[in-house]
């Protein structure tokens, strides 16, 4: 390189030219409608009351309920997402295809059509649910039971699809390199390929997380909305608005923070691992 | 070398996918080192995989110390084997890469990280055991994935083109390095490599593999001097022609007729170095050499010679000084005269 012998003066370089306004112009549109109505909120928000108002007893059972039914739901979609995950991208059953399109239909059908599938299947009267209740005297519908079940249902697919994806774009050749050195095919998934797809995992956890927590339909429909046992943070704010819109604004803040702290930490996942 | 060895590894790969078919034999002493040398989709990573189990064959058989392993899973086989990137798991530290295998045999935590920081020590990386694969050089990770495989104390190991990750400014050291540490291994090796030179330092034996086939079999200078195939004698830089030999005459398959110091009867190979060939303008007076009139079809920069390709009677390359080639004024399309003396032409049956 001459880089150091150059003369001192302006550097000669392509311009990359301004990004044409054909594209720029509906970027701009879309952003702003995507974060115009977030900025309503926060204009509109009851700012002197807030910290009374976000303490209600009522406002703390929904966060909390919804806090941990999330939770609770992304752990069961990782203990059985991630095994149905390995057996879609590693394994060669009769009948994959199929599994895995059926594993992406909670994506397109509306959740309250989960929700009365789910009430079809486990309601008191459902093809599971009345053994359930004859012979162990177990109701699911309802209860924060019902809740998990309901959000599970519309979240497990998030959870597959990416850790599918991370799966596939794995190097199978370090499982090679694995077997050879005398692990058998529990030893390779736990201790290098689920290493390997961990960011893939984590990714699709909160991806899982924020989608249970935002889940409407199918847990009204199957679980209700009771106050304290199945009035999560949306269903909370949709009754709200009915009678007092200032609290729906309160507690639609409150779930507005609680999903940015997630996409922040998607974010820095993404960045980590590109 | 030279004393009657058992052979560790007895193996007959006979596999097909597709239109590719492979049917190769091996058989590998203890302490002896094969290198599978050829083209890429010759075939060798296949033999390799098939030997580690992690191709299924179609047909044959696979031996380690007479025990029958044809259908051994690959993580019950007593082998070790290098790859192509080494593949060092980037989640483990240098140590617990090395301790894998050993884990997996199932040795105590204690007693694997024990062993692997024997190996890593004796192969001086003793002061890497907690670095991670991706900081370490090429090199270094090549011993690594070599403690690595060695960890589980095979029998047979295997390595898959062992330089091929490597810097060419690295490689020269790496290999004498790589030699020094397989000659210590005292079960068969089996590498695979397209690099006749990797092939010729760290085998004992070199196996040519083409188009699925062994089609030549011996040690290095044997291979080297006297290559069967035109793809070998390009790899070792020789002109390589077949024909057939009647005393010191052979008669090539193209019509030309090379003179040799040895006699031979029968089908034959000829063969002699690109720089055993003298150009000349005119045709030389009284010379005993072998001589045809040839076309330059090529002319291209050969280290610090040129080399010179001719089509004729028979094709052939020579070597000349550029200062030669100046004084000679050679281009392509002109007539040449090519020499070469019958005792640089060496002769072997075909």
């Amino acid at each position: 390189m001459t880089g150091s012998a150059a003369p001192a003066g302006p550097v000669l370089r392509a311009r990359p030219g301004r990004p044409p306004w054909p594209l720029v112009l509906p970027a701009l549109v879309g952003v702003a409608f995507l974060v115009l109505p977030m900025l309503g909120l926060v204009v509109r928000a009851p700012w002197p009351d807030m910290g009374r108002r976000v303490t209600e007893p009522d406002v703390l059972a929904a966060l909390w309920l919804s806090l941990s039914t999330a939770t609770v739901t992304t752990a069961l979609c990782l203990v059985f997402g991630v095994p149905l995950a390995w057996l879609l991208a590693r394994t060669d059953f009769p009948g994959r295809r199929l599994v895995r399109a059926l594993v992406a239909v909670p994506l397109v059908v509306p959740p309250v059509v989960g929700g009365v599938a789910l009430l079809l299947l486990l309601g008191r009267n459902g093809l599971l649910g009345r053994y359930l209740d004859a012979w162990f005297g177990i109701t699911v519908p309802f209860t924060p039971a019902a809740v998990v079940l309901a959000q599970t249902f519309v979240a497990m697919p998030f959870l597959v699809i990416s850790v599918e994806g991370a799966l596939r774009g794995a190097d199978r050749r370090y499982e090679e390199a694995a077997a050879t050195l005398g692990a058998g095919r529990v030893t390779v998934f736990t201790r290098v390929t689920l290493p390997m797809v961990l960011p893939g995992v984590g990714a699709g956890a909160i991806l899982c997380w924020a989608r249970a927590l935002g889940e409407f339909g199918a847990t009204i429909t199957f679980a209700g909305n009771f106050p304290g046992t199945t009035q999560t943070m949306p269903l909370a704010v949709y009754m709200a608005m009915q009678r007092d819109p200032e609290a729906a604004i309160v507690l639609s803040l409150v779930l507005l923070l609680v999903s940015l702290a997630v996409l922040a930490t998607l974010r820095e996942k993404w960045v980590n691992t590109a | 070398m030279g004393e009657h060895r058992v052979s560790v590894l007895c193996a007959d790969l006979r596999l097909s996918r597709g239109d590719f078919d492979l049917d190769v034999a091996l058989s590998v002493a203890a302490g002896e080192v094969l290198a599978l040398l050829g083209p890429n989709g010759a075939g060798k990573s296949s033999a390799l995989r098939a030997l580690a189990g992690l191709l299924p064959l179609t047909a044959g058989h696979v031996r380690v110390d007479g025990d029958d392993h044809t259908r051994t899973p690959v993580e019950r086989r007593p082998i070790g084997m290098v790859f192509q990137d080494y593949l060092l798991f980037q989640h483990m530290s240098t140590l617990d890469n090395v301790a894998f295998g050993p884990r997996c045999q199932g040795e105590s935590k204690a007693d694997a990280r024990a062993r692997a920081a024997e190996l890593l020590g004796h192969m001086d990386l003793a002061g890497y055991t907690r670095a991670r694969p991706r900081n370490l050089s090429g090199g270094q990770a090549q011993r690594v994935a070599l403690a690595r495989a060695l960890a589980v104390r095979p029998r047979l190991l295997l390595l898959d083109e062992p330089m091929a990750a490597l810097d060419v400014s690295t490689r020269l050291h790496v290999r004498g390095r790589l030699r020094r540490l397989l000659e210590e291994f005292d079960g068969a090796t089996v590498l695979v490599t397209h690099d006749p030179l990797d092939a010729m330092v760290l085998a004992d034996r070199i196996a040519v593999v083409e188009g699925g086939r062994v089609v030549q079999e011996g040690a290095p200078a044997e291979v080297a001097r006297r290559p069967r195939t035109p793809y070998v004698a390009r790899l070792v830089g020789l002109n390589l022609f077949r024909g057939r030999a009647d005393g010191t005459a052979v008669a090539l398959d193209g019509g030309a007729v090379v003179e040799v110091h040895e006699a031979h009867h029968g089908p034959a190979l000829v063969a002699f170095p690109p720089r055993a060939v003298a150009l000349y303008r005119r045709r030389p007076d009284g010379s005993p050499r072998n001589l045809w009139e040839l076309t330059v079809d090529g002319v291209e920069r050969f280290g610090d010679q040129v080399r010179v390709h001719l089509t004729g009677t028979l094709d052939l390359a020579a070597d000349i000084s550029p200062a030669a080639l100046a004084e000679l004024g050679l281009v392509r399309g002109d007539t040449v005269w090519a020499g070469v003396k019958a005792a640089e032409a060496e002769c072997y049956p075909g």
